[in-house]
C-alpha cells in the first residue's frame, strides 16, 4: 500500500455518473486521436516535425491548439455552473452536489486563466514576435520547447484530476486557511498546486526567453521606437511574467510546505498569517491580468491599423501607455481585498492607483478610435472582434473603476457584480483579442484564410451571448447574490440566472461556429489559399512566405521605420519597380530539433503525479529523470543544422510570385 | 558641442553606429543577458520569501526567537566561506578566459570546497536548532526562517552540482564556446547567491540577533 502512497482504487469516483461520464469521454477522445494518428502512420511525422520541433512557429501553433482544447474544457464547466444555478432555487437542489460544484468553479477559473488564456497569448507571441522582429528564432529555442512541455504537463495533471482523485474545491485562488490540510485534506489542492508550479516554471522560461529575444535580437535597423506595437506589448507582458511569476512560485511553495511538512506560513495555529497569502497571491495576480491583456491590446493595435489602412495613431503614446500600465500593475493589488480591513489610507492609496491605471488604458482606446477615423475600414473578422472589444471592454473597465472606490467595493466584494466585471474585461478583452489574432495570423501560419462567413457568425454569437450571459450578473450582484453559490433561496434571482444560462447557450453556438469555421476552412483550403501578404499588412511577418520557411527570412530585413513592410511597399510603388532582385545566398544555421522538451515534460508529469499522491520513490525517479535529460542536452554534440544555399534559393524561387515586394 | 552635432548629422543613418539598430546581438551576449533576466526573477522569488520572513519574524508562537537561536560566530565563518568562494570563482573565470585547464580545475575545486563548507556549517546550524526543538513546525517564524535560509542553501547545492558538471564538460569537451558561455552563467549565478546571502545575513542574522 505504501508503495503507491495515498493512491488506491477508491481514488477513482466510480459512484459519480457525471464525473465518470466525462472521464469516459475524455479517455475515448484521447484514445481515438492516438489510435487514428497511429493507424494513419502520422507518428513519425508528428515526432519529427512537431513534438521535437524547436521552431517558434510550430511551438506557437501547439500552444494555441492546447488553448483551444482547454477552452472547450473550461467552457463545459461554465455550462454546468450556469445550468446548476438556473435550477437550484428554493427546494430544488439542482443536479450537482456541493462538493462537485465547488470543484467545477475551481477548475473553471484555473483552466481558463492558466491553461486557456495564458497558452493562447503565449502561442500568439511565439508565432508572431520573431517574425515581426525580422529574426529567425527565439533567443533560446530549446528552452522554448521545454516551456511548452511544462505547460502541457500542468494541463495534463489538471485533467488527470478529473479521473483520479479530485480537483481543488477552494476556488481558483485557493485561499488559506480553506486550502490548508486541516480543511482540504484531499488531493484536490495538491493537484492545483503542482499543476500550477510545473506550468509556472514553463511560463517563467517563456518570459525570460521573450525578454531576451525582444531586447537583444532584432533585425538590423529596428530600434526600440521602430518595433511593432505587438512586440512592445509582448515585451511589457513578459517583463511582468519575469517579475510576477516568481512570487506565485514562492507563495505556492509556502502553501505546499504548510500542507506537506506542517509549516505555519498561513495556518491558523503557530501564528501563521493567512492574509499574507492573499497579499502575495495578488502581487502576482494583478500583474497577471495585464500579462494577459497587454498582448491582446497589441493584437488590436495591429488589426486596427492594418484594416484601416493607416499607421497607428499615436504610436509613441501607445508605447508609453503600455509601459506605464506595466509599472502601475504592481501597485494596485490590494483592490482585490479592500475588505481585508487595512486602514482607510491604505485602501485609499490602492483605490486611487486603480483609478489612475485606467488612464493609460483610456489613452489606448482613443488611439484605436483615432486610427480608424478617416480610414478605409475593411470589415473583416479580426476588425469585428476589435470593434466588439472596444465597446465591451470600455463597459468592463468602467465597472472596474466603480469597484476601485473602497466603500462601493465593500458592497460589491465577492458578489456576482465582480464576476460580471472580470468576465467583461477578460472575455471582452483577452478572448476577443486572441480570437482576433487567431483569425488575423492564421493565413500566415497555414497559407490559407479562415472562412469569413462562419467567422462572422461566431463573432455575433459570442458578442450577443456575452451580453446575455453577463449583464444579468451585474444586476444579480446589485441584488446581493454572492459568487460560487451551489444553491439559493431568493426566488427573484432566478429569471436573471435563466437569462444568463440562455446567454451561455448563445456563446456555445459561437464556439460551435468556430469549430465549423476551422473544419470548413481546412476542407476548402485550396479556395482560401493566400500569398505572403493577404491583408495588405504593414509589419515584417507579411514579407515572408505563408507559411514561412523554417529559417523565416533568407536574409535579415533592413528596417528603416515603424511599419517596415508598408514603407517598403510605398517605396516600391513610387519607384515602379517590381524587380525580383538577384540575391546572394549564404547557408543558414538553425537550431537542431530536440526531444528535451518532451522528455522533460514526461518526467515532470511523473514527478507531479507522484508528489500529489505521496509516492516518494516515484517523485525521486522523476526528478532524476529531469536531471539526466538536462545532462544529456548539455552533452549533445551537434546543436545546429546548416541549411544549404540551394535549399534556400529553391524555396525563394518557388515562392517568388507570392512575395510582392 | 556644435561641432559634434554637425558631425553626427553628416554621417548617413546607415553608418551611424546605434546599438539598438545593430541587429541581433552575438550569442554570448544573448545568453548572458537571458541569464541575467533569470537571476532577476530568482531575486524576485527571494524577495517574496524575505517579505514572508519580515511579516512572520516576530510570530514565534511562544517558541524561541532568533536572538536566542542564532550563533553569530558560526554564521560569520559561513559568510567568510561564501565570500571567499566568490573570489575563487572569479579566479576561475580568469582561468577560463585564458583557457588554462589546470588553473580552472584548481579554482573550481577551491570554490567547490568553500561552498561545501558553507553548506556543512549551515546544516550543522539547522541540526543544532532542531536538536533543541526549534523545528520549522514550531512556529510561523521558524517556518519562514528555515524556508528562506534553506532556499538559499538549496541554490548553493544546485550550484555545486552545476560546477561539478561543468568541470566534467571541460574534461570531455574542452573550452568550446558553449562550455564557456555556461561557465559565464555559472559565475553570474554564484555571485548572485553572494548578493542574496549578504541580504540574508543582514536581515535574518544581524537584525534578528539584535532584537
Amino acid at each position: 500500500m505504501t508503495l503507491l502512497g495515498k493512491l488506491s482504487w477508491s481514488a477513482i469516483p466510480f459512484d459519480q455518473p457525471i464525473v465518470m461520464g466525462a472521464t469516459a469521454m475524455m479517455v475515448l477522445v484521447i484514445a481515438f486521436v492516438l489510435g487514428w494518428v497511429t493507424i494513419k502512420g502520422y507518428v513519425p511525422y508528428l515526432w519529427r516535425e512537431w513534438i521535437t520541433s524547436v521552431d517558434h512557429k510550430r511551438i506557437g501553433v501547439m500552444y494555441i491548439i492546447l488553448a483551444l482544447i482547454m477552452l472547450l474544457r473550461g467552457f463545459a464547466d461554465a455550462i454546468m455552473m450556469r445550468a446548476q444555478q438556473a435550477i437550484a432555487v428554493g427546494g430544488a437542489q439542482g443536479y450537482l452536489p456541493p462538493e462537485h460544484f465547488d470543484q467545477i468553479f475551481s477548475a473553471h477559473g484555473t483552466i481558463m486563466i492558466f491553461f486557456m488564456a495564458m497558452p493562447f497569448v503565449i502561442g500568439l507571441m511565439n508565432f508572431v514576435v520573431p517574425l515581426q522582429l525580422g529574426v529567425r528564432d527565439m533567443a533560446f529555442p530549446t528552452l522554448n520547447s521545454v516551456a511548452l512541455g511544462l505547460t502541457a504537463s500542468g494541463i495534463l495533471l489538471t485533467n488527470i484530476s478529473l479521473a483520479v482523485g479530485e480537483f481543488a474545491k477552494a476556488g481558483w485562488v485557493a485561499y488559506p486557511p480553506l486550502s490548508e490540510l486541516q480543511f482540504s485534506p484531499g488531493v484536490g489542492v495538491d493537484y492545483y498546486l503542482w499543476a500550477l508550479q510545473i506550468s509556472g516554471v514553463g511560463t517563467l522560461m517563456t518570459g525570460i526567453n521573450f525578454v531576451a529575444t525582444i531586447l537583444k535580437t532584432r533585425a538590423p535597423g529596428m530600434s526600440y521606437m521602430r518595433m511593432p506595437v505587438f512586440c512592445w506589448t509582448a515585451l511589457a507582458s513578459n517583463l511582468l511574467i519575469v517579475a510576477a511569476f516568481p512570487v506565485l512560485t514562492a507563495t505556492f511553495a509556502m502553501l505546499l510546505l504548510d500542507r506537506y511538512l506542517g509549516f505555519h506560513f498561513f495556518t491558523i495555529d503557530g501564528q501563521g498569517n493567512a492574509m499574507m497569502y492573499v497579499n502575495l497571491f495578488w502581487v502576482w495576480g494583478h500583474p497577471e491580468v495585464y500579462i494577459l491583456i497587454l498582448p491582446a491590446f497589441g493584437v488590436f493595435s495591429e488589426v486596427v491599423s492594418t484594416f484601416s489602412g493607416k499607421p497607428l495613431f499615436g504610436y509613441r503614446s501607445m508605447v508609453a501607455a503600455t509601459m506605464v500600465i506595466c509599472v502601475l500593475s504592481f501597485v494596485v493589488w490590494l483592490h482585490h481585498f479592500f475588505t481585508m480591513g487595512a486602514s482607510a489610507n491604505v485602501n485609499g492609496f490602492f483605490g486611487i492607483m486603480t483609478m489612475i491605471i485606467a488612464v493609460p488604458t483610456g489613452v489606448k482606446v482613443f488611439n484605436w478610435l483615432f486610427t480608424m477615423y478617416g480610414g478605409r475600414i475593411r470589415f473583416t473578422v479580426p476588425i469585428l472582434w476589435s470593434l466588439g472589444f472596444m465597446v465591451t471592454f470600455v463597459i468592463g473597465g468602467m465597472t472596474g473603476v466603480l469597484m476601485a472606490v473602497p466603500p462601493a467595493d465593500f458592497q460589491l466584494h465577492n458578489s456576482l457584480f465582480l464576476v460580471a466585471h472580470f468576465h467583461n474585461v477578460i472575455i471582452g478583452g483577452v478572448v476577443f483579442g486572441v480570437l482576433a489574432g487567431y483569425n488575423y495570423w492564421f493565413p500566415k501560419a497555414f497559407g490559407f484564410k479562415l472562412d469569413e462567413r462562419w467567422g462572422v457568425a461566431s463573432f455575433w454569437c459570442w458578442l450577443i451571448g456575452f451580453y446575455l450571459a453577463f449583464m444579468p450578473l451585474y444586476v444579480l450582484g446589485l441584488m446581493g447574490m454572492t459568487r460560487r453559490m451551489q444553491h439559493y433561496d431568493v426566488v427573484s434571482w432566478q429569471p436573471w440566472l435563466l437569462a444568463a444560462a440562455a446567454g451561455v447557450a448563445v456563446i456555445l453556438a459561437g464556439i460551435v461556429c468556430q469549430v465549423i469555421q476551422l473544419v470548413v476552412s481546412v476542407r476548402n483550403r485550396e479556395l482560401l489559399r493566400v500569398t505572403a501578404d493577404p491583408w495588405n499588412g504593414r509589419t515584417l511577418e507579411w514579407t515572408t512566405a505563408s507559411p514561412p520557411p523554417a529559417w523565416n527570412f533568407a536574409a535579415l530585413p533592413q528596417v528603416a521605420d515603424v511599419d517596415a513592410y508598408w514603407l517598403k511597399k510605398q517605396r516600391a510603388l513610387a519607384r515602379q519597380v517590381q524587380s525580383p532582385q538577384e540575391r546572394e545566398y549564404t547557408p543558414i544555421e538553425i537550431p537542431k530539433n530536440s526531444a528535451t522538451g518532451f522528455v522533460t515534460a514526461f518526467f515532470a508529469v511523473i514527478t507531479g503525479f507522484a508528489l500529489i499522491w505521496h509516492i516518494w520513490w516515484m517523485a525521486g525517479l522523476g526528478v532524476l529523470g529531469i536531471f539526466l535529460t538536462i545532462l544529456a542536452f548539455a552533452f549533445r554534440e551537434e546543436e545546429e543544422v546548416k541549411i544549404p544555399v540551394e535549399e534556400i534559393a529553391e524555396f525563394d524561387r518557388t515562392h517568388q510570385a507570392e512575395v510582392a515586394v | 558641442m556644435n561641432v559634434n552635432v554637425a558631425l553626427i548629422d553628416d554621417v548617413s543613418p546607415e553608418t551611424r553606429p546605434i546599438a539598438s539598430e545593430a541587429g541581433p546581438a552575438p550569442k554570448r551576449v544573448v545568453v548572458a543577458y537571458g541569464f541575467w533576466i533569470f537571476l532577476l526573477s530568482d531575486i524576485v522569488m527571494f524577495a517574496a520569501l524575505f517579505a514572508a520572513y519580515a511579516v512572520l519574524a516576530h510570530a514565534t508562537a511562544g517558541g524561541p526567537s532568533g536572538a536566542r537561536l542564532f550563533n553569530q560566530v558560526s554564521v560569520a565563518i559561513e559568510t567568510a566561506c561564501l565570500l571567499a568562494s566568490s573570489y575563487t570563482c572569479g579566479l576561475m573565470s580568469l582561468a577560463v578566459g585564458s583557457q588554462r585547464r589546470f588553473r580552472t580545475y584548481l579554482a573550481a575545486a577551491a570554490t567547490f570546497v568553500l561552498g561545501a563548507a558553507f553548506l556543512t556549517l549551515e546544516l550543522r546550524e539547522f541540526a543544532g536548532m532542531i536538536a533543541v526543538g526549534a523545528i520549522p513546525q514550531r512556529s510561523a517564524f521558524l517556518s519562514a526562517f528555515f524556508t528562506l535560509v534553506g532556499c538559499h542553501g538549496l541554490h548553493v547545492t544546485v550550484g555545486l552540482i552545476w560546477l561539478a558538471v561543468m568541470m566534467l564538460q571541460i574534461a570531455v569537451k574542452g573550452f568550446r564556446a558553449t562550455v564557456e558561455r555556461r561557465l559565464l552563467c555559472f559565475s553570474l549565478f554564484w555571485h548572485a547567491l553572494d548578493i542574496i546571502w549578504v541580504w540574508l545575513f543582514t536581515v535574518v542574522y544581524l537584525m534578528g540577533g539584535l532584537s
